[in-house]
């Protein structure tokens, strides 16, 4: 399957990179032919193959719902590129903008 | 009519806020109102290099939630990640579960048919996740303040089946849930403060037709009347479009309560493209069935059994039950009192009465209540054996409110222990007839009705104390 | 302490003197710095360093002085110079993963692998540069400039731990930590002519790993020889309960000082206990011809493929001959879907990055680049500005195989191909074969911009991915020259088998001698 411009500009758009026309066809090319390398795979059978569901063997550990004051050297202010009060500042979002998918 | 034309079809997911101490994947406190960003650390700042560990109290409470919704507990669950950007949401994804979640395949009964069978919605799926964060947009001008407390703290969602055909469906839905999630202690559910989140999905089809008709999803709801509110609102708008000529298209719409009516959400149709894949820096969650199966014998009583059970112990009608079960702590209270009593009735009574309207007017909890349910036992059996009247009563329970002393050492105090010496109430009775000596000879002439009155007044004369079964005794011999 | 003598210490011996009042662990660490100096570590010659502080390590040296004045245990590292990878966070020093994206980042943890090396009484003295958030196999991809070969300057080092692997090759460090995904710190070894050890998923907590692909991603240890990376290993292994990926299971003495000895004694895991208190052993006896006896080592012939460079191949062959001599057995093996494991790799790793890398999003920490055009603008000049071009060509690879309608064809397909891979490692440690041995990559270091297509880069993983794809331990061992050039042998073992790895590493290096840097 062939990278289209189109879907380079849609991946683009999901990842939060911003790339300008030039830079969107060197990555049409580039991404087509690495995935040209990979279509190799749709010729193995796999239908035989359980899921593999995460990684290691047992179940996820698990931790006592105890509260542990966070081990921090340095203050939020110390790395935040902006902060106010207490919050980190980003630029303005209109209400309910998005919102849809906040607190899913 | 509408109506006849075009059945609501109702689907609803339901966001619960657990009740734990600490996040689900760290150990920072979940307690509201600490300052911005107070409870966050490495792990929910996604901080580079920080990983997720699983809170263990997060995994019981959301078992425990499936369970009592008859959901199977699966014994493998998969984590996965939800992919958006949001600056509310710290690593960019939203641990969650996806195409293996903890329960699945549940339904709860929300009422009677015509028939009188039980009306029950399925619950298709449970599953475990994680909260964002806070955006605040209305505080600084040109800028959206981000809180972090909140992103971690663990919720589950429960996915119903759309098994709902009207809003009153979907408020009952919401109520029934609601009050099983409380009796499992599970979660605080409330919509105010956030713990119980709803949203709705929603197609109209011609009654009769199988197939589900195109859907919407309306969200921004602040109560459960909302809900019902925004949904006759998106349906009248679905069955108005289709009269018109026109088709629903799948959106999601928010439900705005001051104007009444659903608007499109600016957010792109066809941007959502979460990518899925399962979380590679936990294991899948694998429970013991032998543990799900502890977890099922050890579930509270739920709202319907406990109805039954509290109603036929204490031969109270379905109507005082439901006013007993608004909160598993009044019914427990009411328990507690009616078992040490032995007096069902009487408990009721007290609880929805004197009780109540004291907590009403101080805004307290009943768990805090500083009158216990063995000091208003006591204070039932002072009265059913005559040791206090019930007007004295009344005295002695604001009294134990108001110093805390238990009710018979109130009743002792205040000389409020009922008199039944004959010679005593004789003589109140023959100062009232000296002081009212209208009333006393119009009775004493035969005019019955005024008997009322004057053992009002000897109750008065007495403080109460009196015991009005032999006040009464007393003036009838008078009239002859 | 005068540097030539410290070249040439390990770290057993370097800790050895320290505990032993010979030297000041002040003095190691000045000739660690001095030796950094001498050689070029700056970023105007080979460039191995990111981020390092000579003032403030000195001063650090002072509580590890205290606990020898008080004679209270010091830890087998004691005074022992260390590197880190950059993506691995420590106090102090910035973690900054080579990206400017976490320009100037100063991690405010630090991860568990560092803390348990500190606690042994290491010094951690330098950050290293790498492939910008570990990616690529040359160091090239770093923000701040490529680090060179030591032992030529026109080649790269190899990566993406390429400054880890250059600070030990030029005797700055014994031991340095570094970072695998598919092979980031063996083909550097290789390059190097230095030890790297890749231990099984889970062997060592990830907790304060910048996460690249978190089922694959690993921290390992580079060392001048294997007992070095050996003690760098057993200081960092065990059960993290921060890390819900990492094993409880036990961790054994790796310093195979017990050579031909039966099983060693198991360090039972102990998140609260990091230090670990035992005396270095010495250096084990020289090899003879039953060393080996009763293991049998795998050679599989996918890694051994014609076009395979016919110097390698001889070098290898010498290896395996080596392995007869001490009375193993080689066995012809084939573990057949290997072959797949570079388009798996670059599905699975891609597809997990581009989700890991979402957190650098110009809100909390790290480079912000705001255009003043709204918050979605932010994102993406921030993102664009602040990763480098592999980087986003990973980010958006993955973010195309993990999209919708791709899921199935990329990301669940290449999954169960990680499987059957997983499954001929399986399959051969289960016949009874102990140990594979392989070269570790096709090729010696090559010329800095030699390679600009990205798949023929990726090819330099092609015989350490599938390691990191079947979660199995593997360590590169120096096995001589090629063009002047160092080349590595790789041995495999199975999951959590460590100990038979370093056995036979242990003994490859021995027999090998001097031949290991001809």
């Amino acid at each position: 399957m062939a990278v289209t411009r189109d879907d380079v500009f849609h991946i683009a758009e999901l990842a939060r990179l911003g790339i300008d026309d030039a830079r969107a066809d060197a990555l049409t090319a580039e991404l087509s032919s690495i995935l040209a390398h990979m279509e190799v795979l749709s010729q193995v059978d796999t239908a035989q193959v359980p899921p593999a569901a995460g990684v290691g063997a047992g179940g996820t550990p698990l931790r006592p719902d105890a509260t542990i004051a966070p081990l921090m050297e340095q203050t939020l202010e110390s790395f935040a590129p902006s902060m106010r009060d207490g919050f980190f500042i980003v630029p303005r979002l209109a209400t309910h903008e998005d919102s849809s998918e906040s607190g899913a | 009519m509408t109506r006849d034309r075009y059945e609501m079809v109702v689907g609803l997911e339901v966001h619960v806020q657990l009740k734990t101490r600490s996040k689900a994947f760290c150990g920072c406190s979940t307690d509201f109102g600490a300052a911005p960003n107070a409870n966050t650390c490495p792990v929910c700042l996604a901080l580079p290099g920080a990983l997720p560990v699983l809170n263990e109290h997060a995994v019981q409470l959301a078992a425990r939630a499936a369970l009592g919704l008859g959901c199977t507990v699966n014994p493998i669950s998969v984590f996965a990640r939800k992919n958006y950007f949001y600056p509310d949401l710290p690593k960019g994804y939203q641990i969650s579960q996806f195409d293996q979640p903890l329960a699945t395949g549940g339904s709860i009964a929300i009422g009677k048919d015509d028939k009188g069978d039980d009306v029950r919605i399925g619950i298709t799926r449970l599953h475990m996740e994680e909260d964002a964060g806070k955006s605040i947009h209305d505080r600084y001008t040109g800028a959206t303040a981000i809180d972090l407390n909140r992103a971690g703290v663990p919720l589950i969602e429960i996915v119903s089946e759309p098994d709902m055909r009207s809003a009153g469906e979907a408020g009952s839905y919401l109520r029934t849930l609601k009050q099983i999630l409380q009796y499992l202690d599970v979660s605080d559910v409330s919509m105010e403060e956030g713990s119980l989140r709803v949203d709705a999905n929603i197609s109209v089809r011609p009654p009769g037709q199988s197939k589900l008709g195109v859907k919407t999803e309306v969200k921004n709801m602040n109560s459960f009347s909302a809900v019902e509110r925004a949904l006759e609102a998106e349906y009248e708008r679905q069955c108005a479009l289709i009269d018109s000529g026109g088709a629903v298209q799948q959106q999601t719409l928010l439900w705005d309560g001051a104007r009444g009516t659903v608007r499109p959400s600016r957010t792109k149709e066809g941007s959502h493209d979460y990518r899925y894949f399962p979380e590679p820096d936990l294991r899948p969650l694998i429970l013991n069935p032998a543990w799900i199966d502890d977890a099922r014998k050890n579930l509270a009583e739920l709202p319907d059994a406990r109805k039954k059970r509290v109603g036929a112990e204490f031969g109270l009608s379905s109507g005082e039950l439901d006013q007993l079960m608004a909160t598993p702590a009044l019914v427990d209270y009411y328990e507690a009192v009616a078992r040490q009593s032995g007096d069902g009735k009487g408990a009721y009574n007290w609880v929805m009465g004197e009780v109540s309207a004291s907590l009403r007017a101080s805004g307290e909890d009943i768990t805090e209540f500083r009158v216990r349910p063995a000091d208003l036992a006591q204070l039932l059996n002072l009265v059913r054996d005559g040791t206090i009247s019930h007007t004295a009563a009344k005295r002695v329970f604001a009294l134990m409110l108001e110093t805390g002393k238990p009710a018979a050492q109130v009743a002792a105090d205040e000389r409020l222990v009922q008199v039944g010496d004959e010679g005593a109430i004789d003589a109140w009775v023959e100062e009232v007839l000296q002081e009212h000596p209208e009333e006393a000879k119009r009775y004493l002439a035969g005019e019955k009705k005024l008997q009322g009155v004057l053992v009002g007044f000897v109750m008065k004369k007495s403080k109460g104390r009196a015991d009005p079964k032999r006040v009464n005794q007393l003036l009838s011999a008078r009239a002859g | 302490m005068n540097v030539a003598d410290y070249t040439r210490l390990g770290a057993a011996a370097i800790s050895g003197k320290v505990r032993s009042g010979e030297v000041a662990p002040s003095d190691v660490v000045r000739a660690a710095f001095e030796r950094a100096g001498e050689i070029g570590a700056g970023p105007d010659a080979l460039n191995i360093f990111l981020h390092a502080d000579e003032e403030a390590c000195v001063t650090e040296t002072k509580e590890v002085q205290q606990h020898l004045d008080t004679a209270a245990d010091v830890g087998i590292l004691a005074g022992v110079p260390v590197a880190i990878k950059d993506n691995i966070a420590s106090l102090g020093l910035p973690t900054t993963c080579a990206s400017r994206i976490l320009g100037g980042y100063v991690s405010p943890f630090e991860a568990t692998a560092v803390t348990r090396l500190r606690a042994n009484g290491a010094i951690i003295i330098a950050k290293t540069n790498m492939d910008e958030f570990a990616m690529g196999s040359s160091t090239e991809n770093s923000a701040f400039g490529p680090t060179r070969n030591p032992h030529d300057v026109r080649c790269v080092p190899g990566g993406s731990s390429g400054g880890s692997a250059a600070a030990v090759a030029a005797g700055i460090t014994p031991i340095a930590l570094g970072s695998e995904t598919g092979g980031s710190v063996r083909q550097p070894a290789a390059f190097c002519g230095v030890v790297g050890v890749k231990p099984t998923y889970g062997r060592v907590s990830r907790y304060g790993l910048v996460a690249f692909a978190s089922s694959l991603d690993q921290i390992g240890v580079l060392g001048r020889t294997v007992d070095d990376a050996a003690i760098g290993l057993e200081v960092i292994a065990g059960f993290d309960k921060a890390d819900s990926t990492s094993s409880d299971a036990d961790v054994p003495i790796y310093r195979v000082s017990a050579l031909g000895k039966p099983a060693p004694e198991a360090r039972h895991p102990d998140t609260e206990a990091m230090r670990i208190g035992r005396s270095p052993v010495p250096l084990p006896p020289p090899p003879d011809s039953t060393t080996l006896k009763g293991l049998v080592i795998g050679k599989p012939k996918e890694y051994f493929p014609e076009s395979l460079d016919p110097s390698i191949r001889a070098h290898c062959e010498r290896a395996l001959d080596r392995f007869r001599s001490m009375g193993a057995v080689i066995r012809d093996v084939s573990l057949p879907r290997s072959p797949l494991a570079i388009p798996v790799y670059y599905v699975l790793a891609p597809a997990e990055a581009s989700s890991n890398l979402a957190r650098f999003d110009g809100v909390r920490y790290g480079l912000r680049v705001d255009p003043g055009k709204g918050l979605k603008s932010m994102y993406e000049a921030t993102r664009s500005q602040g990763f480098g071009p592999e980087v986003t060509r990973r980010i958006l690879l993955g973010t195309y195989v993990l999209s919708a309608g791709y899921y199935d064809a990329y990301y669940k397909k290449a999954q169960a191909v990680r499987t059957l891979i997983a499954d001929d490692f399986r399959a051969v440690f289960a016949s009874g074969v102990h140990a594979i041995f392989t070269p570790t990559t096709p090729t010696p270091a090559f010329p800095i911009g030699a390679i600009s297509d990205p798949y023929e880069m990726y090819l330099n993983d092609i015989f350490t991915v599938t390691a990191n794809l079947a979660g199995v331990p593997a360590i590169s061992v120096p096995i001589g020259r090629v063009r002047r050039l160092p080349v590595g042998g790789q041995i495999i073992a199975a999951h959590f088998d460590e100990y038979t790895m370093f056995r036979v590493a242990y003994a490859l290096e021995a027999s090998l001698g001097a031949e290991a840097h001809q």
